[in-house]
C-alpha cells in the first residue's frame, strides 16, 4: 500500500518517485541529488500539513496506515494483558481493552479498532462498536476502579453501529450508562482521540479527566458527509460541512472541549507511527501523573465541573 | 375490504354538513377514523378507535402531570450563543422562536404530582426537532442540581432527534454534562423517571432519556439510537414491521413500561410514592 495515498499528497508522490528514478539509475555519487529533492520533499509536506482544511485533516484521521489502538498497545504501553467480552452476549472485536503499564504503572486501556484490510475491517466493523463493546469498555473499567488502576481510553471510530441486532440490544442504553457511569468512576480517566472521535460512539469512551486529541485527528457530533446530506441534501458539500462543523483539534482546543493538542510528525502520524507513539506516550505519562495526585472526590467535582461548564449560552 | 370503507366513508361526510361545521371533524392519520375533534382532544389527542397516540405539546404534558395552579417555569432566558457561528444557524432559530416560542427544545420548571413536588422538563419537538444544544443541556442541568439541592423527583419528557448540529461538538458534550448531573442526582438517591414519547433518538436517547430509574415510553413511540432512515440507509434493507416502536423496546428489555397518555399521571405518582415512600393518594389525610 503506497503511503501516500490522499489527493492533496500527489505532490509529495512525484517527488518520492523522482528519488526511485535517480536510485533506479544507479552511478556515482548522487547522494547530492537525492538528499536535495528529499529536503524538497520534506518542506512541501511541512508546507502541505500546515495548511491542512478540516475536509484534509479528516481525510489523514481515516489514513489506512494510520496507527491503531492495537499499533499504540504495542508501542506505548508495556505488559499488555487483552480482555475479551461483555459477560452479556459476545466480545466485540470493533473496540479492544486490557491490562497494560505504563510508567511502571498498571493501567486498564481500552480504544476502538478499525482493522486494516478488509477483511480485517469485516472482523472490526470498521471500529464501529455494537452495545456489547461498549458494555465490555464499561466492565473494564469498573474493573480498573475496583483496582485502582487509571483508565486510558484510545478514541477511533466513525461512530456507533446503525444496524438492527445494535438497536435491539439497546446501542442508546449502552452509550447512555456509560456516560453515567464514567461520570462518577472513582479512578483517573484520560482520553486521547488518535484518529476519528465520531460522536456518541467516540463520546461513549470519552468522558474524561483530561481529553487530548492527536493534531490531525478529528472529533464532531456528526460526520461531514452526514452533515453536508441533511443541511444541503448533498454529501458532496462535505467540504463546506467540516468547515462548519469546527472538527478539528485546535478547533476543539479553542471551543474548550479538549485539554491539549499532541503533535503529529510531519506528513501525519502513518508517516512515522513510532514519532507519533513517542509524542502520545509523554503526553499520556504526564497527565496521568497530575490526575494520580488528585483526590478521588476533588477529581469527580473537577470532572463534574469542566463538562457543566461546556456549551455557549446568552442569558438575559 | 375497499368496498367496506367505500360504503362508511359517504355516509359519515353526510352526516358532517347536517350536524356539524366540517372543521369540527378530524381525520386519525394512523387508522383512518373520522371523529369529532372534541373527541380527540378528551382523549388526550389518543384515536379513540386505533389509539394512536399523536405528538401534543408542552403544555399539555404540563397540564397533565401537573397539579392544576402548581407549576412554576424555570430559565425563561436562556438563549444559545450560536458558539461555531454556524452558516443559517440564527435565522433558523429565530424561525424556531416564531414557531415554537422563546424557550428553546425544552421547558422546565417545579410543580406538584398528586401534592408530590416534583421538577418537571418537556421537551418541545416543534422546536427545531426538540435537538439537543446548550440551552437544553443547560435547562437540564440547572433542573437536575435543583432536584439535587431540595431533594425533589426529577422527571423528562423526551422527544428529541437528537443532538443539535448547528452547535457542533458542543451539543455533544450535552450529552456529558446532563450525564454528570443525573450521576449526581443518582449519588443522592433522588429518583429520575423518564418519559420517553415519539420520537427519541441520537444523543438524547444516548443520555438522560436513557438514564432514568424508571423508563416509561408512550405507545407507538419511536425510541432508539440510530433513526430508521440512517439504518434503512446502512443495512440495505426494509426495516421490520415494528422495528424502534416503544412495544419493541419494552420486548427487547429497554424500557420499563409502554404507558397510554390517559394513564401518564397516575403510574408517574405511584411510582414516585414508592421511590419516595410516600403512602398511596387515597390513604394520605
Ligand atoms: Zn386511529
Amino acid at each position: 500500500m503506497a503511503i501516500y495515498t490522499l489527493d492533496f499528497e500527489r505532490p509529495l508522490l512525484e517527488l518520492e518517485r523522482q528519488i526511485e528514478e535517480i536510485k533506479k539509475g544507479g552511478g556515482a555519487d548522487l547522494s547530492k541529488e537525492i538528499g536535495e529533492i528529499e529536503a524538497k520533499l520534506a518542506d512541501l509536506r511541512a508546507e502541505i500539513y500546515r495548511t491542512l482544511t478540516p475536509m484534509q485533516r479528516v481525510q489523514v484521521a481515516r489514513h489506512p496506515r494510520r496507527p491503531y489502538t492495537l499499533d499504540y498497545l504495542r508501542m506505548v504501553f508495556a505488559d499488555f494483558v487483552e480482555l475479551h467480552g461483555d459477560r452479556l452476549f459476545r466480545d466485540d472485536p470493533a473496540m479492544v481493552g486490557g491490562w497494560a503499564r505504563l510508567d511502571g504503572t498498571s493501567v486498564m486501556v481500552i480504544g476502538h479498532q478499525k482493522g486494516r484490510d478488509t477483511k480485517e475491517n469485516l472482523r472490526r466493523n470498521f471500529g464501529m462498536a455494537h452495545p456489547e463493546g461498549y458494555r465490555k469498555a464499561l466492565r473494564l473499567m469498573m474493573l480498573a476502579e475496583k483496582f485502582e488502576a487509571p483508565v486510558i481510553t484510545l478514541v477511533d471510530t466513525p461512530g456507533a453501529y446503525p444496524g438492527l441486532g445494535a438497536e435491539e440490544r439497546g446501542q442508546a442504553e449502552a452509550i447512555a450508562r456509560n456516560l453515567i457511569e464514567m461520570a462518577s468512576l472513582r479512578t483517573p480517566i484520560l482520553t486521547a482521540v488518535i484518529g476519528e472521535g465520531g460522536s456518541g460512539g467516540a463520546l461513549a469512551v470519552g468522558l474524561a479527566d483530561r481529553v487530548l486529541m492527536f493534531e490531525n485527528s478529528v472529533y464532531s457530533v456528526i460526520s461531514p458527509e452526514g452533515c453536508a446530506a441533511i443541511l444541503w441534501k448533498d454529501s458532496s458539500q462535505r467540504e463546506r460541512a467540516a468547515e462548519a462543523l469546527k472538527i478539528t483539534a485546535k478547533d476543539l482546543l479553542d471551543l474548550g472541549v479538549i485539554d491539549e493538542i499532541i503533535p503529529e510528525p510531519s506528513g501525519g502520524a502513518h508517516t512515522d507511527p513510532e514519532a507519533a507513539a513517542t509524542a502520545l506516550g509523554e503526553a499520556l505519562k504526564r497527565h496521568l501523573r497530575q490526575l494520580r495526585k488528585l483526590k478521588v472526590e476533588k477529581l469527580l467535582k473537577r470532572r463534574e465541573g469542566k463538562y457543566l461548564s461546556m456549551g455557549a449560552l446568552s442569558e438575559k | 375490504m375497499a368496498w367496506f370503507k367505500k360504503e362508511r366513508k359517504p355516509r359519515t361526510s353526510e352526516r358532517v354538513k347536517l350536524e356539524i361545521p366540517a372543521d369540527a371533524w378530524e381525520k386519525c392519520d394512523e387508522c383512518g377514523h373520522i371523529d369529532i375533534k372534541d373527541r380527540f382532544v378528551r382523549a388526550l389527542n389518543v384515536c379513540p378507535n386505533c389509539g394512536h397516540h399523536r405528538r401534543i405539546g408542552v403544555q399539555e404534558y404540563v397540564d397533565l402531570l401537573v397539579d392544576e395552579g402548581s407549576w412554576h417555569e424555570l430559565d425563561l432566558e436562556l438563549k444559545s450563543a450560536d458558539p461555531l457561528n454556524f452558516e443559517n444557524y440564527r435565522e433558523r432559530l429565530q424561525a424556531a422562536y416564531k414557531k415554537a416560542g422563546p424557550l428553546d427544545a425544552i421547558r422546565t420548571g417545579f410543580g406538584r404530582l398528586d401534592g408530590m413536588p416534583i421538577d418537571l422538563g418537556v421537551m418541545d419537538f416543534a422546536f427545531m426537532g426538540g435537538s439537543m444544544g446548550a440551552v437544553v443541556g443547560e435547562k437540564i442541568a440547572r433542573l437536575a442540581g435543583r432536584s439535587i439541592a431540595k431533594r425533589i423527583p426529577l422527571v423528562i419528557v423526551s422527544a428529541s432527534g437528537g443532538a443539535r448540529m448547528q452547535e457542533g461538538v458542543l451539543s455533544l458534550m450535552q450529552m456529558a454534562k446532563t450525564s454528570v448531573v443525573l450521576a449526581e442526582l443518582a449519588d443522592k438517591g433522588m429518583p429520575f423517571i423518564s418519559i420517553l414519547t415519539n420520537p427519541t433518538t441520537g444523543g438524547v436517547s444516548a443520555s438522560y432519556a436513557m438514564q432514568g430509574d424508571v423508563i416509561l415510553a408512550e405507545p407507538g413511540a419511536v425510541i432508539g439510537f440510530a433513526g430508521p432512515r440512517v439504518i434503512k440507509q446502512t443495512i440495505g434493507q426494509d426495516l421490520p414491521e415494528g422495528f424502534q416502536t416503544a412495544e419493541f423496546l419494552l420486548e427487547h428489555g429497554m424500557v420499563d413500561m409502554v404507558v397510554p397518555r390517559s394513564e401518564l399521571r397516575d403510574t408517574t405518582a405511584q411510582l414516585l410514592r414508592h421511590m419516595t415512600g410516600s403512602r398511596p393518594a387515597e390513604a394520605a389525610d
